[in-house]
């Protein structure tokens, strides 16, 4: 009766919410509307859509035992408490991604994110996530890959490897450029952010060498040593002697992201990485804690219109209409591929109870989203001529502060100089024109949320503890993803000359950590030179990646589905699956032919040969067009791969279907055979 | 008074629990535990060993994404 009075009120709360964010038109929304509205949507897809996901479409059958249970061998195998895996799997899933995505689908207005974010996830994202932990942990926890080529074939398997290569690829390059457009010419910033390193090199030693394995000690110290850190950055940035110590250009920041990569990739593990990792653990679920409660505090109004005049596709940020490029540019916090290979990675692992992916799967992803949520409040309520002013290269804009604020305050979102001055100064930069890649906009708007709840005197001090914060965790998955490509890579390699299939042999691992390093420190580098900012061309191109891996964990999803005699039920994943084939297909399919260089790739090498060939470009411009030029046509070739890998997938996955309707012999399945868990009541009881 | 004082002291344990599992502070504990219940033959792992042997085959897989 509670339970039924409880969905009630909150399908209520829910609807109103729904209905305010739906209905406020041409003036200023409340923040907390849209926070309502997402928590009540979350709740009833998880209360309602996930349990009834969970009990007829994969049969959760919490009698059965799980590998952490029949294999548990105390170290990758252990059964833990649900509350736990799920803070683990939140903490593996939730990455920069939901935070820069929203915030460059911000230039769209406010209400497109929004609804893609609330309605992907209850019906996308948290489904991918849950149905993908079932099926691996009902496979002894084998990857995507694995499950791929066991169920649809090995033609299935090859795809869903390559793709998770280009997607570490572009994934590190976009989110090494996010972290160059933060620190270039910010003394603050880039000696923090450079002091994270030794303060991890210290939790590393110290968790070695002197107590070993004491994590929490570990962790104190180096969270303290980070603010620390943050706090001596703000001294060096008024000591004019120490000052251009730390002031470095873009390109130099560049160089030294990718030294950076390739140590972190040969180096031990537990000497940069580990440490390196739990500080940005405890970082993010710290800050975003902090963000929800001063949210919910400052409740701010929404600034930013509900739509933008940018969705016909004029937008500064990036190219394209709102229809296909909302759903690509937010794919972490709506549907992410990338968390299927989590998902069938170390957590299934854990889970002790089938009945515990709910939580863990849907859970996760559905706190994914409520972050993503918060990124895109945080950057709308900025001013929109602010928000744009920060966002927009020098290319699109023009490049001195008066060209920016002109052309910006005729698309009638009207900043000054002054303004951008003023707020530079009051956040402790020089300057704040032409940051593009999300990340510094969103310090701005996260250190304006804080700055109100905690004491507006410390606004300095909050964006750069909100940049310290995202350039910790990009460096994470920097490390984590070169690490990854490095062992797939050696994998690969070791096809051709076994040796090379060494992971411990040294010559194996510098060649392979240096071609890993080498491809996205390539796209990292052009994504500096570039004038529009490189994200423009980048992020899409890790939207449409990470789309396509989601479109093979559904196509596997949706194959395991109706092999196992449940046609009737495959729409659950048909649908997201349907609608992320039609979306990918249609961004990539502007990205290639679209005559508007904005957009087309091709269409852009094309038009800048042209201008490079009749001499119209100024020196410094046509000094890197034709590397432009190149990367441009690459992007494109690597589009079409992407989209061919998608759809033979796609195929693979109807080909099996078609057999198994029409009672054709198929692989057989891959599930571990049932075996009666003997944890039950004992778990239970065992718990914290 | 003394009831609310002990309830309070078992809760504040439980979640200083569930905070060392959480993060893997007690790890090597529990697989010393899980091999004392097994009555494991081979040599246990020294805790530096187990903590450097748990790093390596957490980071070999994808444990973080975007």
């Amino acid at each position: 009766m509670l339970r039924k009075i409880s969905a009630a009120v909150l399908a209520i709360v829910g609807a109103i919410a729904v209905g305010a964010v739906a209905l406020h038109r041409h003036e200023p929304i409340n923040a907390l509307w849209i926070l309502t509205a997402a928590v009540c949507i979350y709740l009833l897809g998880y209360r309602f859509y996930a349990a009834w996901i969970a009990a007829r479409v994969l049969s959760v059958d919490a009698s059965r035992a799980t590998p952490a249970e029949r294999l548990n061998n105390g170290r990758d195998f252990v059964p833990t408490h649900r509350v736990i895996v799920f803070g683990h799997h939140f903490a593996a899933i939730a990455g920069p991604g939901p935070l820069v995505g929203p915030t460059l689908a911000a230039q769209f207005g406010y209400l497109p994110g929004t609804l893609w974010i609330l309605v992907g996830a209850v019906l996308g994202g948290c489904v991918q996530d849950m149905i993908i932990l079932l099926l691996s942990t009902r496979r002894d926890g084998r990857s995507l890959g694995q499950m791929a080529r066991d169920e649809l074939g090995p033609l299935g398997g090859f795809a869903a490897l390559i793709g998770t290569l280009i997607i570490m690829i572009i994934l590190s390059a976009v989110l090494g450029l996010v972290i160059v457009n933060v620190m270039k010419h910010s003394p603050w910033a880039t000696s923090t952010v450079l002091a994270t390193i030794p303060a991890a090199l210290i939790v590393g030693l110290y968790l070695r060498l002197w107590r070993p394995g004491r994590v929490l000690e570990g962790s104190l110290l180096g969270v303290t040593l980070v603010l620390l850190a943050l706090l001596a950055g703000g001294w060096v940035d008024h000591q004019p002697l120490l000052r251009p110590l730390f002031d470095y250009s873009a390109i130099a920041l560049a160089g030294f992201v990718i030294a950076y990569g390739f140590c972190a990739a040969i180096l031990p593990v537990w000497l940069l990485l580990a440490p390196r990792d739990y500080l940005s653990t405890f970082l993010k679920l710290g800050t975003v804690v902090l963000l929800a409660v001063a949210i919910v505090l400052t409740h701010p109004q929404i600034k930013m219109p509900a739509v933008t005049a940018f969705t016909d596709g004029t937008g500064p940020l990036f190219g394209g209409k709102v229809f296909p490029f909302v759903f690509i540019t937010i794919a972490c916090g709506a549907v992410s591929g990338f968390h299927a290979l989590v998902a069938s990675g170390t957590t299934p692992k854990l889970i002790t109870n089938e009945a515990d992916v709910r939580l863990v799967g849907y859970g996760s992803m559905a706190l994914e989203s409520f972050v993503a949520i918060m990124a895109l409040i945080a950057a709308t309520l900025l001013d929109p001529g602010v928000f744009f002013a920060i966002n927009s290269g020098a290319g699109v804009v023009g490049a001195s502060p008066a060209a920016a604020v002109h052309t910006i305050s005729s698309w009638g979102y009207p900043v000054t100089v002054e303004q951008m001055q003023a707020l530079a100064n009051a956040m402790g930069e020089r300057t704040l024109f032409a940051r593009s890649g999300g990340a510094p906009s969103l310090a701005v708007g996260m250190a304006s949320i804080f700055g109100s709840t905690f004491g507006r005197g410390l606004l300095a001090l909050w964006y750069h503890f909100a940049i310290m914060f995202e350039a910790v965790f990009i460096m994470a998955v920097l490390d984590a993803g070169t690490r990854v490509g490095r062992f797939m890579l050696q994998d690969l390699l070791g096809h051709l000359w076994q040796p090379l299939g060494r992971t411990s042999w040294y010559p194996s691992v510098l060649l392979a950590s240096a071609l890993m390093v080498g491809a996205w420190g390539y796209f990292l580098y052009i994504g500096v030179i570039d004038p529009n900012g490189g994200v423009n061309i980048l992020w899409p191109l890790f939207g449409i990646s990470n789309q396509m891996l989601a479109g093979i964990a559904l196509s596997v999803a949706t194959g395991i589905i109706i092999k196992s005699g449940k046609a009737r039920y495959a729409l659950v994943t048909l649908v997201p699956l349907a609608w992320l084939a039609l979306i990918t297909t249609t961004a990539a399919w502007q990205k290639i032919t679209s005559a508007d260089s904005r957009i087309g790739l091709f269409a852009a090498a094309d038009d800048l040969a042209r201008k490079l060939a009749s001499g119209v470009l100024p020196p410094e411009r046509a000094a890197v067009a034709p590397q432009l030029i190149f990367n441009q046509r690459l992007d494109g070739w690597i589009t079409i791969l992407l989209l061919t890998i998608l759809w033979f997938v796609i195929l693979d996955m109807a080909r099996v279907c078609v057999r198994r309707l029409r009672g054709l012999p198929l692989r057989s399945s891959s599930e571990a055979p049932y075996q009666l868990s003997r944890l039950q009541g004992a778990m239970a009881q065992a718990q914290p | 008074m003394r009831r609310v004082a002990h309830l309070a002291v078992r809760q504040a344990a439980a979640l200083w629990r569930a905070l060392r599992t959480a993060c893997g502070d007690d790890a090597y504990e529990r697989y010393c535990a899980h091999r004392a219940e097994r009555h494991a033959l081979e040599p246990a792992l020294s805790r530096r060993a187990f903590y450097e042997d748990t790093q390596r085959r957490k980071w070999s897989g994808v444990s973080r994404c975007c």
